[in-house]
């Protein structure tokens, strides 16, 4: 072993209940940084998939236009031709077509203003989990029966059941006065009041009749595997829309931009207590190297006489350091992980946390994943601050005076 | 060829409300190859000269010169190099690296000159069984009595062979026959390889091996005279 290297591993172990509580600072930090952010990020993924599973999907194609505006002539042309398309062109059956009307939801007895949804009854169950919460009844089945779900608050509303008719008003596609009377054949619940309380499904061929389609609708709707290929799968159907297409698509990201400003707000108020955590276990280190280089002072000044530059001296505390904060950052991810999965495996909850997440439709479980990035990242900071506060210490000994260090004892 | 001039140094030390001239207007030439011995009583300035000499300190003024350069004029990083590629330095109390075995104490500084691996435990291992520590070469200093540190220190000094040696009461910690052993090692360098030394001490049995004995009071020389060595 190089004798700079074998100097540094010694002279770290001269005080080995000192250097141990130094990485255990380190080590500390590190697990509960691995678990804080794995378990963020778990919380992210869940708020992530439960919000877009609902109705935003992980990306869609609509007309230009239409995400800000939301006209009824901004439409998608053919659209469940475009739809058939994608599917045979990506080999992905996580792929539907929509279409989407404000109306008039009337009973016998009352009326409320609601959002309906044509939906190809085959594949959305594949990109939403609607058709998954029916409580009452049954989802659709038929893409041309003049049939309607509807949530459970609405349900209760409209003082109406399965079997019940429900009269629709609304405006067409070119403005025309549209009008029709479905049947309730299913009542779902997705326990978020907005939607059990506006949204109604209903097929999309019967949707395109009512509504003066012509074949058109409004969107199509696309699930990636995972949030991880989205991006991936956005580039793919942006490849497979034909040219002369002016369709755009969009990302979940520009679909719900409350969910990432969510998402952001958290992570930057999380990153500031990280790094709170961080700068402690600077100064635990700063500390440690700056009485470590102290009390050889006698030692630095030989070694200066001997012909070691200052520089070489400062590189050999930083080495001391790094191999230090290398056991710590080590030592710290696998603990950090293997805390954190054993909670991977049955969950993390804390009283108060399911009310907390119940506005993002979260269970009030928390399943954190461990990732190699969760389970480094924050170790490779403390790494990096570590290093950094050995700067000083090392920087100090190009004040040393061999002399006068050799006078010190 | 003159290996060390000084000339004119003053260095003033404040020890409360006193000036000590350390060195006091001294002036001195020493030639390649010669074998100096510095005398004083205590505190009469040797290790200030030697450090000056060495460049680990900077005289208030005066000039140093090491061969033909002039060196109290030089920077930190300069003074370093010259240390590690020309002088051996024992000083009066044994200064080894604590971590290190003695073997790799004397390995140190071929470390930092960039002596390849194998030529660097080669050359440590002869010179630590010529200065009589064969079978000690992996005891820490700690595990070693004082006479034995102070032999490792002047291996680790005269390992790479260098022009000057600079040794400050190298005998202090030594029996007899130890610093009997140490002085002719010395000599034999001086003698084979033509090193200059220069050895502060107050040890009669040095001064017998010396050539040139100068004596020095409060920071000047009052004595200088070529001497036949025992
Ligand atoms: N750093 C210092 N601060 C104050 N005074 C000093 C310092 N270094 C040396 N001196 C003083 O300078 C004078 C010369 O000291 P020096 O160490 O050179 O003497 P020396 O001949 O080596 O003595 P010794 O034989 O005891 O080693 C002494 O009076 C000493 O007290
Ligand atoms: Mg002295």
């Amino acid at each position: 072993m190089n004798i700079v290297l074998r100097l540094a591993w010694r002279n770290l172990w001269r005080h080995s209940r000192r250097t141990w509580l130094t990485i255990g600072a380190m080590v500390f930090s590190n697990v509960l940084l691995v678990f804080m952010i794995s378990l963020q990020f778990g919380m992210y993924g869940l708020m992530i998939d439960n919000t877009l599973k609902v109705f935003s999907g992980h990306m869609q194609v609509q007309a230009p236009g239409y995400k800000d505006d939301q006209k009824m002539r901004q439409v998608v042309p053919d659209v469940q031709p475009l739809a058939a398309h994608l599917r045979s062109e990506l080999a992905s059956d996580t792929i539907a077509a929509r279409g989407w009307a404000f109306g008039l939801a009337s009973s016998a007895e009352r009326s409320y203003g609601i959002g309906i949804y044509g939906v190809e009854p085959d594949f959305e169950p594949q990109v939403s989990n609607i058709p998954g919460l029916i409580e009452e009844g049954r989802y659709l089945d038929d893409t041309n029966a003049t049939e309607i779900v509807i949530g459970t608050m609405l349900a209760r509303n409209l003082r109406i059941g399965i079997g019940d008719e429900l009269t629709l008003l609304g405006s067409g596609v070119d403005g025309s006065f549209a009008a029709a009377v479905v049947n309730v054949v299913g009542i779902f619940g997705s326990g978020v009041k907005e939607i059990d309380r506006n949204i109604a499904q209903m097929p999309l061929g019967a949707f395109q009749d009512i509504f003066y389609m012509n074949g058109a609708g409004h969107q199509v709707v696309l699930l990636a595997p995972d949030l991880g290929q989205a991006d991936i799968l956005q580039a793919r159907v942006e490849t497979a829309l034909s040219d002369d297409s002016d369709l755009v698509v969009h990302g979940w990201d520009e679909l719900q931009p409350g969910l990432k400003q969510a998402i952001q707000a958290d992570m930057s108020s999380a990153f500031f207590m990280y790094g709170i955590l961080v700068i402690l276990v600077a100064f635990s280190v700063l500390n440690t190297q700056l009485m470590s280089v102290l009390e050889r002072t006698h030692e630095f000044g030989i070694v200066m006489s001997l012909g070691l530059k200052p520089g070489r001296l400062g590189r050999l505390v930083m080495l001391e350091t790094a191999m230090m904060g290398f056991i710590g950052m080590i030592l710290g991810a696998l603990a950090g992980a293997l805390f954190t999965t054993w909670f991977t495996v049955n969950g993390f909850t804390y009283p108060g946390m399911e009310e907390m997440v119940a506005n993002f439709n979260l269970p009030g479980r928390v399943y954190p994943r461990a990732t190699l990035v969760s389970s480094f990242a924050g170790p490779l900071v403390v790494f990096l601050f570590t290093l950094a506060a050995a700067v000083y210490p090392a920087l100090r000994l190009h004040r040393l005076h061999p002399v006068e260090a050799m006078r010190t004892t | 060829m003159t290996a060390v001039r000084c000339i004119d140094l003053c260095k003033t030390y404040r020890q409360g409300d006193q000036d000590i001239k350390a060195l006091d207007h001294l002036s001195i030439d020493i030639e390649k190859g010669e074998f100096v011995c510095l005398m004083s009583p205590s505190g009469g300035g040797k290790t200030t000269l030697l450090n000056a000499i060495g460049g680990l300190d900077i005289p208030d003024s005066g000039e140093v010169w090491i061969a033909d350069e002039r060196i109290d004029q030089m920077s930190k990083g300069q003074l370093a190099d010259l240390r590690l590629a020309n002088i051996g330095f024992v000083f009066q109390a044994y200064n080894l690296i604590p971590v290190l075995s003695a073997q790799e104490n004397v390995e140190f500084v071929m470390q930092v000159q960039g002596v390849p691996a194998a030529k660097r435990r080669d050359k440590s291992y002869a010179i630590l069984e010529e200065v009589g520590l064969k079978g000690l070469e992996t005891r820490r200093p700690a595990e070693m009595s004082g006479g034995q540190q102070q032999r490792v220190a002047v291996a680790r000094a005269i390992v790479s062979r260098p022009e000057l040696v600079l040794a400050d009461e190298p005998t202090a910690n030594l029996d007899s026959k130890t610093s009997a052993e140490l002085m002719k090692l010395f000599t034999e360098l001086n003698e084979h390889h033509n090193t200059t030394f220069i050895i502060a001490t107050h040890d009669q049995r040095v001064q017998a091996y010396a050539k040139r004995l100068v004596r020095m009071l409060d920071g000047r020389i009052v004595g200088d005279a070529e001497q036949h060595a025992a």
